[in-house]
């Protein structure tokens, strides 16, 4: 019991209020194009011409963009009651006999409560099952109970498991239809609601196992996944107005790594490489990139943007992303120190 | 007045402890404009009955060793048990408008970091009452005489960690283990008995093992009832009261409305509501 921290920390009454808005909360900058629940849809898609396709839920359908599957196919979508361990298993089940099965919770839920079901029924045996999980990373502000700051480790463990990090809307709607063309099970993380739409600007196409250069630069290399690329290429336009000129590769599939492209990317000499992921930085993202390039002996200048090893705050998500160094703000910050440096 | 019986007096003072509990949840549902006022609502009563009849703690020492252990597995009702505790003098009222603001002791969901009184970190649900085994099973092996409340929601009823320990607490007779299940018959995604329905609950539990009572739970004289009795009895089993609720309950409006893990409430109902429960309050 920490009772040290329960003085009170009244917040300044003079400044703005910023409410938690917890499950709800936005990802979307002012301004910013988006999509009404873009996994929902590309399932329904891909639904339509599959029937072997099926959809399960542990209490989270409205919350992980399921429902619009449910109200489509009701017939094909199993409400499984908030039991991340039987969804699991029974997906394995179902997989099992023939059935490619998307299974939605939150990201916490499936990682921590459900890992060794995922593990034994489904991993060990290759099953075709999709676990798509909203509240990746630091996505809410409801505190440590969810807040996924682990996930990406927890399942980049475990043999057999493709791990997707989609960045927006587009990137979430292809993912779907690849890693249902895909047989094997994948753990893909989920932004939902009204999904920033960004990359396409970038003529981008996701391709599973691939990452992909979405522009280039000379002085700092981002290898980002997930909403981080999204605040790396944010980032990038804003240090080229003060003469730092920034590449952004982003990596949605985060296990396997394309470590290729990333070799490539990461050999060419004068450029900083940073890590960006909404993830701890044990065990994600970052861990994977340093270890493929020290293995070949590329050895650039190393940064790292990632949430501490520490369990964190709740609040509002705005405040948190700048307090733990995932903002546009917090990145450019980052990057000119290091910079300097 | 009359000349009511003590029990009878008694169950006024805590009529109107609920109403201003429901108050206080009203006003913090206003400081963020959502949250789950509903289940505040349909709780009150319970903890009204809870915190001003049956619990045994100091309002100004939330660590004394003497004090009944009370358990929120079900974090997202924190608003609930906020001002339940802002009422008995645990957290102070002047610090109610800094309800899920950054920084404030009070967040969104229930952290035992963060509150005094707030025992555990519920929120991923499934939690309070294999913790609450432990306790009890601590408890008894200091030779305290506290109980171990925990309060679970229906949703809750889905998790297998539940009725291992549920399955746990019979076995090791922890007859001072009191659980509380909130029947609201709510979900995220729905009504309980169309998610995973565990109906007939009370029928589950004393098969597992439990002394079972099942009460309306917006009815304070039951809820005294059926405190005392759990308390009481001398038989060497787990307790558990089952209360059904009504989301929202004393806010005619609000319980009309399409029910919701959510209950959507529009800024100007947020006083309408506070109207609605003193039109509504006991006399
Ligand atoms: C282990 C776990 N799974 C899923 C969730 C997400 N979740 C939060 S509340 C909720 C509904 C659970 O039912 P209940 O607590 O009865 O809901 P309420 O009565 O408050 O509507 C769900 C699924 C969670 N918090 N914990
Ligand atoms: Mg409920």
């Amino acid at each position: 019991m920490n009772r040290s921290s329960h003085e009170s920390r009244a917040s300044d009454p003079g400044g703005p209020r910023l409410k938690t808005s917890a499950m709800i909360a936005s990802l979307a900058a002012e301004g910013m194009p988006t999509k009404p629940a873009p996994f929902g849809h590309a399932l329904c898609d891909v639904a339509r011409q599959r029937d072997d396709i099926v959809g399960m839920t542990a209490d989270l359908g409205k919350y992980t963009d399921l429902y619009v599957f449910a109200e489509q196919f009701p017939d094909r979508f199993y409400q499984m009651g908030m039991a991340e361990q039987l969804l699991v298993s029974a997906a394995a089940g179902m997989a099992r006999e023939g059935f490619t099965v998307f299974a939605t919770t939150y990201a916490v839920f499936a990682s921590r409560r459900a890992y060794d079901f995922i593990c034994m029924a489904i991993a060990e045996d290759s099953l075709d099952v999709k676990i798509v999980c909203a509240l990746p990373g630091l996505t809410t502000g409801y505190g440590p109970s969810h807040q996924a700051t682990e996930d990406l480790a927890i399942f980049r463990g475990l043999p057999n498991m493709t791990i997707i990090d989609p960045c927006d809307a587009t990137d979430t709607e292809q993912a779907t239809h690849a890693i249902a063309a895909y047989k094997g099970p994948v753990y893909m993380r989920l932004l939902r609601g009204q999904v920033p739409d960004v990359l396409g600007e970038y003529g981008y196409t996701f391709e599973l196992g691939k990452a992909r250069m979405l522009r280039d630069g000379n002085d700092v290399l981002f290898v980002s996944t997930g909403l981080m690329t999204m605040r790396a290429l944010a980032a990038a336009r804003h240090l080229r107005k003060d003469g730092v000129d920034c590449a952004v590769l982003h990596v949605p599939t985060v296990k396997p790594l394309d470590t290729e492209t990333l070799l490539e990317a990461a050999g060419k000499t004068g450029r900083m490489v940073v890590v960006a992921e909404n993830h701890t930085v044990i065990g994600g993202l970052g861990e994977g990139v340093a270890r493929t390039l020290l293995g070949a002996g590329v050895a650039p200048k190393f940064r790292h943007i990632g949430l501490p090893d520490a369990f964190l705050d709740a609040g509002a998500l705005p405040t948190l992303h700048d307090r733990y160094g995932l903002s546009e703000n917090a990145v450019c910050a980052s990057v000119k120190g290091w910079l300097d440096a | 007045m009359g000349s009511p019986s003590s029990a009878k007096l008694v169950n006024v003072a805590l009529e109107e402890r609920a109403h201003r509990i429901r108050r206080l949840a009203v006003r913090l549902g206003e400081v963020q404009g959502q949250g789950y006022v509903g289940q505040a609502l349909g709780f009150s009563d319970v903890l009204a009955v809870t915190y001003f009849h049956a619990l045994i703690y100091k309002p100004d020492d939330p660590d004394w060793e003497g004090r009944d252990r009370l358990y929120l597995s079900m974090g997202h009702y924190a608003i609930a048990l906020y001002a339940a505790m802002i009422e008995a003098g645990i957290l102070p009222e002047d610090e109610l408008e800094t309800y899920g603001a950054d920084g404030s002791r009070m967040p969104m969901s229930g952290m035992a970091a963060c509150t005094p009184g707030m025992e555990i970190t519920g929120g991923s649900l499934g939690h309070g009452l294999g913790i609450a085994v432990g306790a009890a099973l601590g408890l008894k092996r200091k030779r305290s005489s506290s109980f171990v409340y925990n309060m679970l929601s229906d949703g809750e009823l889905g998790e297998g960690s539940t009725w291992e320990a549920a399955m746990s607490a019979a076995h090791h007779k922890l007859d001072n283990l009191i659980a509380i299940v909130d029947f609201n018959n709510q979900q995220a995604d729905g009504p309980s008995r169309q998610m995973l329905c565990s109906e007939p609950l009370d029928a589950k539990f004393e098969a597992f093992g439990w002394h079972v009572q099942r009460i309306d739970g917006n009815d304070i004289g039951h809820l005294v009832e059926a405190f005392d009795r759990a308390r009481a009895c001398a038989e060497a089993r787990p307790r558990v009261i089952i209360c059904d609720t009504i989301m929202c309950k004393g806010v005619p409006f609000l319980e009309q409305r399409d029910k919701a893990h959510f209950i959507r409430v529009e800024p100007h109902e947020w006083e309408l509501a506070l109207a609605a429960l003193d039109e509504g309050r006991p006399r």
